[in-house]
């Protein structure tokens, strides 16, 4: 079986919201659109998003740390909104674990949005219905696009490379191997909804350099800075022998 | 949560409707039984069924101004298998169906016969479709409560108590309905009703009470911690990714300042249980002292259920703590 996921690394995560603007570019254009705002050029801009960046501050000052941390549906593999959609307009696809809803079925009840603990779902206040992150359906299987990009809009438009898109069930994949390799993990695992999308924690950045390797190990003669440097045009002595 | 008016009038104007019929059953049984009594088909039972149906009726009108839309409402009932909002889609028509037949063959007398317990007591058919409505009745009742009780994470819905308090608010001001309707047209019953009013008034402000007390004491599983997964005591959220709002900052935050939040409380423990049960034990006969303590208990119970649902955390709003 096929679980198709995001995994988001919140260690690459630079927070430029270029895949809050690429989504809801894609998505508001595609057959899920028009993802509706209100007042866009007024003073309370608000409307439609299946992805949001959001920004945390970890520990006290000065001890602290940047979070950027996305957020769209995570596509859970017991979906506790599936079950309580009154018209089964809100389903999950059998084939590749995508949490769908079928806008021509949705009565726009909101009681989806009351049963994901999440607040993966955001309402349309013009179509009335309830929408959410479709993982790009209509991208990910499209024909006519090239195979390089085949991909949800919100991984292509990374610059950073924070995102990436694969099937977790599938423990050769490269997200699960990077779930895997970096401790990846989901959120509010306490409730049981097991969701597919995963995030790779902040991980410290280090290299570790011995002292020994600050100097030359391969000069006996310790000759460093007794000799001549030679001049730009002449060959080093790195540059004619390999010691 | 923001609590939505179209529900909070939905479930208490059918709250009313049904425990009103159970009312009314309840008075044909006792009847049946020779322990009060008997009524009138038409005036009594024919005309209380009139009125079940004006709150049902009114109920349904305004759980359509929760949809988006209504039109596809009848989609509604497909779910039944995994959906309590489908099923209580369902209960309410079918109960309302029971209660306009109840009503219509009381409103022609028509009672035929269908079974002989003995040469006095004879079963009609009100009897048995009275029967079929108040079962029908208590499935509506856990069916609107279980929509709140069976969402896990809402942990001050998600209790036996939430379908338990829908029963008996519903149960006390349809039972103080009926007393006022019978101080109308059935004198001699107003003070069964009344007496039974009563009764669940205070079991309503008992089970409301040790809900309160329960709903005092959760501790939230979600935190900041699991919600983003990051294991430190102190985060703080920066921005929550939208400048004006979004569906999240509207829908789940009731907007009320905590003065009002401590406010309501006892307000709607006030209007709901003790002035009604002042009013019913001190004017029972009185069809002015009814009426008062009837629109003083459906005012409270517009309250407790604004109650209900704003004071619902729900865990979304951990992401939204900049709003909030």
């Amino acid at each position: 079986m096929t679980q198709l996921a995001l995994i988001i690394d919140l260690n690459v995560c630079v927070g430029c919201h270029a895949c809050v603007t690429s989504c809801k570019e894609w998505n508001t254009s595609g057959p899920a659109g028009p993802m509706s705002d209100e007042n866009p050029y007024g003073a309370d801009p608000t409307g439609v998003f299946f992805n949001r960046v959001q920004t945390y501050e970890v520990g006290t000052f000065p001890d602290t740390c940047t979070l950027h941390f996305p957020k769209s549906c995570l596509h859970c593999e017991d979906p506790p909104c599936v079950p309580v959609c009154p018209t089964g307009a809100s389903y999950k696809r059998k084939e590749d674990g995508i949490v769908l809803v079928d806008y021509d079925k949705c009565i726009g009840c909101q009681y989806c949005s009351w049963a994901c603990p999440y607040g993966a779902r955001e309402f349309d206040e013009k179509q009335k219905v309830m929408k959410k992150c479709t993982l790009c359906v209509d991208r990910i299987y499209s024909e006519t696009l090239p195979e390089r990009d085949r991909k949800p809009s919100c991984v292509l438009a990374c610059p950073t490379g924070a995102r990436l898109f694969g099937d977790v069930h599938d423990p050769e994949s490269n997200v699960s191997r990077a779930i895997r390799d970096n401790a990846g993990y989901d959120l509010m695992p306490e409730w049981g909804t097991h969701p597919a999308n995963h995030y790779l924690p902040r991980r410290r950045t280090t290299m570790t350099i011995h002292e020994d390797e600050l100097i030359r190990a391969d000069n006996p003669l310790k000759i460093d800075g007794k000799q001549p440097k030679p001049t730009t045009q002449q060959p080093t002595l790195d540059d004619s022998t390999s010691w | 949560m923001k609590p939505p008016f179209s529900v909070i009038f939905l479930t208490t104007l059918i709250g009313v409707g049904q425990g009103l019929f159970l009312a009314l059953y309840a008075g044909q049984l006792y009847s049946f039984l020779d322990l009060i009594p008997n009524q009138d088909s038409h005036d009594f039972y024919a005309v209380g069924s009139l009125i079940v149906m004006l709150f049902l009726v009114g109920g349904l009108i305004a759980s359509f101004f929760h949809l988006g839309h209504p039109e596809r409402a009848w989609r509604a009932a497909s779910q039944w298998r995994t959906s309590w909002l489908s099923r209580e889609v369902i209960a309410l028509p079918a109960f309302m169906g029971v209660v306009f037949i109840y009503g219509v063959c009381h409103w022609f007398n028509w009672h035929p016969l269908v079974l002989d317990l003995s040469d006095t007591y004879h079963v009609d058919f009100t009897l048995l479709l009275g029967a079929v409505g108040v079962l029908l009745s208590f499935v509506l009742f856990i069916c609107t409560g279980m929509i709140y009780a069976c969402l896990r994470f809402m942990q001050e819905w998600h209790t036996p108590l939430t379908p338990l308090n829908f029963i008996l608010f519903g149960g006390a001001s349809g039972f103080l309905a009926a007393s006022v309707f019978s101080s109308f047209s059935a004198p001699e019953l107003t003070r069964f009703f009344a007496g039974w009013a009563i009764t669940l008034t205070i079991l309503a402000m008992l089970s409301r009470s040790f809900t309160l007390l329960r709903n005092a004491r959760i501790r939230p599983k979600s935190t900041m911690s699991t919600a983003i997964g990051v294991k430190h005591p102190h985060i703080v959220q920066i921005s929550p990714g939208s400048m004006g709002g979004s569906f999240n900052t509207r829908a789940f935050f009731h907007g009320m300042s905590g003065r009002f939040m401590r406010m309501i409380k006892p307000a709607f423990i006030l209007f709901s249980f003790v002035l009604p049960l002042i009013l019913m034990a001190t004017g029972m006969t009185s069809a002015t002292a009814l009426i008062t303590a009837f629109i003083f208990q459906y005012l409270g119970l517009l309250a407790e259920r604004w109650f209900f649902f704003a004071e619902a955390n729900h865990p979304q709003n951990l992401y939204y703590k900049r709003i909030a």
